[in-house]
Formats: C-alpha cells, sequence, structure tokens
C-alpha cells in the first residue's frame, strides 16, 4: 500500500501545477478550515497515527495537549533529520513538499495556531531550496489563509533533533535541550505551546482527513497504525527508501524490499530504528519480528525513526561500536555529565580494546558506564549511545573477548589476568568490605 | 607490563600527549560590547539580507543561525569580521554570536577552503567503505586552498553510501576515482559529477 509514495516520482509533483491540479492537493486544507478545529483534532485521534520521528507518541493525543483559546500558538515541523541511517525525510520533502505544507497548515488549524516554521537540517540545503519554493507558490496562491509560515535552515547539529534542542536553536541559541517539563505543548517557542512533529507525521494528516481517521487505524496492526516509510542502509543490495504498512515482516523488508545482504552473506545483526535503537541479531527470530512500535519494543529494541541498518557477518562488532559510540561523543551538546562524559570514556574505553590495551572486565566497565547515563540526562541523547552499546555486549560479548585477546596478543602484553575464577562464580559474590 | 620506551610516546605539538582545549580566553581583556554602528561598516546586501530575517521572528534572535549563515558566505568563514558585522545589525554581542557559531557544524571559526566537502564517515556510509572514501578525498583536495574537505556525521543519504554533499550537492555512490573528478569538476565550474547526483534519482521504493 502506497499512501505517501504514491507515484512518487511524477514529475513537476514539487509544484503547485501538478499537486493541486492534477492530484487534487490542498482539497483536504480548504476541508479542515471548513471543519471546527475539534473536529480535525478527533480525526487525527481517530487515526491512531504514531509519531515518526523515533519516539512514537500519538500525534493526535500530543496535540490535543495544547491549550485552547486566544493566544500565540506555534507549529514547529522537526525536519532536522539526522539519526544516522534516516533518510526518508529528506526523500519526501524533496519530491512531495506541498504535501508536507499542506499537512503542517491542516495541524496548525487543529491546535489554533497562526505562526509555524519547518526548522530543516542546514546540511539539506537543496531540499530547502525546494521547500521555499513550494511555499512561495502557495503563499502566492493564497492557500494558507492566515498562517504565516517559513522555512528554517539549522546549521549541523544532531542534538536539534531532539525537540527542546530544536526550540533553542529555533530562538537562535546553541541547541541545548531543555528541562522537562514544561512540555513544548504548554511552554515551547517563545514560552508559547507549541506543537512539534515531524516530517512524516505531519505529511500523513491530509492523508487521515482523506480517507478519514477510522479508516486509516484499519491499516497495519494494533497500536501501529498506517503505513512507514523505512530507510534501509548499510550492508544490503538495494538500500532506500520503501513505504511499508507497519507489521510487514522485517524479512520481508531486508531481503525483498532492500535485495537482502550484499553478496548473500549472512547477516550478523542490524539497528532496526537508526543507530539509537539496540541491535538486533540476525536470527530468524528477530528478522520474522513484525516491523511495528510493539513488537520492535518487546524484542528490547524499537522501531524509532524507522531506519534499518544492516551490518552482515564480516563488520567487526567493535569497529561498529567505535563509530556509534564515536559519534555520539561528536553530538553530545555537553550540557549534562553522564552524557558528555559518558560517551567520551566509551570512546576511549573502545579504543583501548582495538589497541590491545583492555581486560575483558573493560566489557563490564563499559556497561555500567551505560547503565549510569540512562535515564539521567534532560535529553536521551546519552541513552541513544548507551542503549546500542549495551546491547552490542550483550549479544556479542565473546567477540569483544576475543578481539581483546587477540590485540593483546598482538600487543605482546599475554591473556588478560584473572580471566575467571571458578570458586567465586560457583558461590554467590564476595561482600565487600 | 613493559617499561615505556620514551622515544615511541606520541606527542602533540605543545608537547603534550593530549590534543588540547580550545582556545583559552583572555582574561584580561574586557567581554566585546555590541558594536557600534557609526564605527563599524556592514555592506548594505548583507545588512538588508539580516533584517529580512529578523523580521520572520517574535523574537528577533532566531535569525542568528540563518545571520551567520549568511555572513559565512559573504566572508568565506566566520571571521571576527564576519561576527561584529552580524552582531551589529542584530544588536547583540560577538560573545553571543561566537558561542552560537561554535556550537554547530557547519560554521567554521577559523580561516576554511571556498568549496565545502563534507564526506560522510557515519555508520552506514562506513559500512561501504566511506573511510576510504575520505582518504582519497583528501588526497585529491585536501592541500589545495579551495577546498576544505571535512569528514562528517549522517549526511542523511545512506541510500547513496558512501556520499560526499560538495557545497550541498549530494553525491554517490563514490569510489576512489569519483574523488578525483569531483576535484576536476569544481575547478571547471561544472556541476559536480552529474550522473551521481542524488536529486537526479528515483525513488528506490516508489510505485
Amino acid at each position: 500500500m502506497q499512501l505517501l509514495f504514491d507515484d512518487i516520482d511524477q514529475p513537476g509533483l514539487n509544484t503547485l501545477r501538478v499537486y493541486q491540479g492534477e492530484r487534487g492537493g490542498y482539497e483536504m486544507l480548504s476541508r479542515a478550515l471548513d471543519m471546527e478545529p475539534a473536529d480535525v483534532l478527533s480525526q487525527l485521534q481517530a487515526s491512531g497515527l504514531r509519531g515518526r520521528g523515533g519516539a512514537g507518541f500519538a500525534m493526535g493525543v500530543k496535540a490535543s495537549f495544547l491549550p485552547k483559546g486566544d493566544m500565540d500558538k506555534y507549529v514547529v515541523c522537526n525536519a532536522d533529520e539526522s539519526e544516522p541511517g534516516t533518510f526518508k525525510d529528506r526523500e519526501l520533502m524533496q519530491k512531495n513538499p506541498h504535501l508536507l505544507i499542506e499537512g503542517l497548515a491542516i495541524a496548525a488549524h487543529a491546535v489554533g495556531a497562526n505562526k509555524a516554521f519547518i526548522f530543516i537540517r542546514g546540511e539539506y540545503d537543496y531540499v530547502a531550496t525546494i521547500l521555499e519554493e513550494a511555499l512561495e507558490e502557495a503563499k502566492a496562491a493564497n492557500l494558507l489563509g492566515s498562517l504565516e509560515l517559513w522555512v528554517h535552515r539549522g546549521a549541523g547539529a544532531y542534538i536539534c533533533g531532539e525537540e527542546t534542542a530544536l526550540l533553542d536553536a529555533l530562538e537562535g541559541k546553541r541547541g541545548n535541550p531543555r528541562l522537562k517539563p514544561p512540555f513544548p505543548a504548554v511552554q515551547g517557542l517563545y514560552k508559547g505551546p507549541t506543537l512539534i512533529n515531524n516530517v512524516e507525521t505531519l505529511m500523513n494528516a491530509p492523508i487521515i482527513l482523506r480517507m478519514g481517521g477510522e479508516e486509516y487505524a484499519k491499516i497495519g496492526v494494533e497500536r501501529s497504525t498506517g503505513t512507514k516509510v523505512v530507510s534501509v542502509s548499510g550492508c544490503v543490495e538495494n538500500p532506500g527508501n520503501f513505504e511499508i504498512v507497519l507489521g510487514t515482516p522485517t524479512r520481508e523488508i531486508i531481503y525483498d524490499l532492500a535485495g537482502g545482504p550484499l553478496g548473500g552473506k549472512k547477516i550478523k545483526c542490524f539497528f532496526p530504528g537508526g543507530s539509537s535503537a539496540p541491535v538486533l541479531p540476525g536470527t530468524d527470530e528477530y528478522l520474522d519480528l513484525p516491523y511495528d512500535f510493539d513488537s520492535m519494543a518487546k524484542a528490547g529494541s524499537m522501531l524509532g525513526s524507522g531506519a534499518i541498518i544492516v551490518a552482515d557477518e564480516d563488520v567487526s562488532i567493535v569497529d561498529l561500536a567505535l563509530k556509534t559510540a564515536k559519534f555520539y561523543r561528536h553530538e553530545s551538546c555537553g550540557k549534562c555529565t553522564p552524557c558528555r562524559e559518558g560517551t567520551n570514556w566509551t570512546v576511549k574505553m573502545l579504543e583501548r580494546i582495538d589497541s590491545g590495551e583492555a581486560t575483558p572486565m573493560d566489557l563490564d566497565i563499559m556497561a555500567s558506564v551505560c547503565d549510569q547515563i540512562m535515564g539521567n540526562c534532560l535529553c536521551v541523547l546519552g541513552d541513544a549511545m548507551a542503549m546500542p552499546i549495551a546491547s552490542m555486549i550483550k549479544w556479542f560479548r565473546e567477540e569483544f573477548e576475543e578481539h581483546i585477546e587477540a590485540a593483546r596478543e598482538r600487543n605482546g602484553l599475554g591473556a588478560a589476568n584473572p580471566q575467571f575464577n571458578a570458586d567465586e562464580a560457583a558461590g554467590p559474590m564476595p561482600a565487600l568490605t | 607490563m613493559a617499561a615505556i620506551d620514551p622515544s615511541k610516546v606520541r606527542r602533540y605539538a605543545h608537547g603534550s600527549r593530549v590534543p588540547g582545549w580550545d582556545d583559552a580566553v583572555d582574561l584580561s581583556k574586557a567581554p566585546a560590547e555590541v558594536p557600534d554602528p557609526a564605527t563599524t561598516p556592514v555592506p548594505a546586501e548583507l545588512r538588508a539580507e539580516i533584517e529580512q530575517y529578523m523580521s520572520r521572528y517574535p523574537d528577533f534572535r532566531s535569525a542568528a543561525i540563518p545571520a551567520l549563515h549568511a555572513a559565512q558566505r559573504l566572508h568565506g568563514w566566520c571571521s571576527p569580521t564576519a561576527v561584529e558585522q552580524v552582531a551589529c545589525v542584530m544588536r547583540l554581542t560577538p560573545g553571543y554570536l561566537t558561542a552560537v557559531a561554535t556550537f554547530y557544524d557547519m560554521f567554521e571559526t577559523v580561516p576554511k577552503g571556498r568549496v565545502d566537502v563534507y564526506v560522510c564517515t557515519n555508520i552506514s556510509c562506513s559500512l561501504r567503505g566511506a573511510d576510504r572514501i575520505h582518504a582519497a578525498m583528501q588526497a585529491a583536495a585536501g592541500n589545495d586552498p579551495e577546498f576544505h574537505v571535512k569528514s562528517f556525521e549522517c549526511l542523511g543519504a545512506c541510500d547513496i553510501a558512501p556520499m560526499a554533499s560538495i557545497d550541498g550537492e549530494y553525491v554517490g555512490p563514490l569510489t576512489e576515482a569519483d574523488c578525483r573528478q569531483i576535484v576536476e569538476d569544481v575547478k571547471a565550474g561544472r556541476p559536480v559529477l552529474e550522473s551521481k547526483q542524488l536529486r537526479k534519482r528515483k525513488t528506490a521504493g516508489g510505485t
């Protein structure tokens, strides 16, 4: 089923002529403007649409948290797509910018906002230009009514995808996350109530209105309704974006749509939802899981932004962990100590493993560092490093240990000692004095 | 464990084994104040562009990032002069803007080459050989003052991994030979690696 990708490569879809003239675009916006905001909201709620950016919070519920009444309210579209492995919003915005503008305008009407921004990452320069051109067309055709909408370019910081950091960046500051609560729905941009949604989430709004919320909720599985654009990348034959109905088996996405692993190799592990999601091993048990929010959570990972990164059997788990940890160290904003220091020390320990200075005990220290980051910061950037690293140690501890021993051997340091104390392992842990 | 051989310890230029911290602040200097418009010449076009940005937002400070982008385009990097001009138009201190500029990866507070070459070396690209491409790009353009080659975090184009962004133009999947082609295309003023531009690519799962 193709809702967002319906004839996405139609020439000229990024122009008003095709989008409105041939595809009947902006009809749903004018229908929404004739409806009461509360009715639009109830349609969005009935659809069961969950946020497509990473957290998976129900969009209609989030919108309903905004206070009613006459005040300055804002809608911000989070187009700061920076999660490693994720590239769905780029493709959607580049090819169908008007659908986003229409969705944004519908959401703004539903919550009673009169000012809106699309915060797009600065690296997506050409996509931002396409959006601006589309926006000019929509403004010239007087389609947006009283809504004031601007495209705002960021300047390269992963943390700005976190909603409160995004608000700080949009206010012209360093992108540091804020303490929550108050949540943005109560006190967000310029201290006004603010609705922040991902690109794909907002693009679903016109589709929901066209189908009707309850009809939309019939697509997919319970608690994971609708379709999802999945970005598959890494060691696969045919990487790219694919629109699937939520609940499609993961194997079908990786093997049938993305062509399977390169050269017919085995899958060692995969990130099911961007690099922040704990990895799952490439065994039948996990490949046969339905790809939806709850199944992924139950398996100990998450759907996240819907980005599947596949690593095949030839990939060294230490390299993969080091790349992952280095990314988060670089992108940590530095505001909270557990994240700033924890990401740094994890990288240092992984480098020691690689250079042969580590012992197998360092894996436990690393796991405990990860444990102490989780839930102790203002935002989840630190957790986003801790979760995949901890999962790699959990699934591939033996490979880490082999790597440690091999590197020690190369370094002429000999086997790490003590390795294993059979007497202690048999009995309870010795008490600390 | 063997004793450390002092001749094998690698040191940075200042003699330490750690790379060092950011440039220290000169505490003997008073903090720079909001520049005086009478003594700070600002090019008219830059002023107009920044003022246009400031008018978009309920709070003018929101224009800081777009304004710094504009100043960097004009001056080539976020030089003290560039920051001072933005500060003058926006009526902010240079310190505030420097704090913003140093936070974001796309702003450079040291001189850089005119053409930004961002080579993605994040997970998906490195699974397909991005580190090799980065090395090849460094070899092809690293010593050329015209280019600013930088290894970058995920640029959001893992479908064309390994990839790079040349002044915002996404190209990939790259081979080592493509890196030399990119340098030639930029020098000749041609569109960069036209056959591998992302914007021309069809959606993998499209119908």
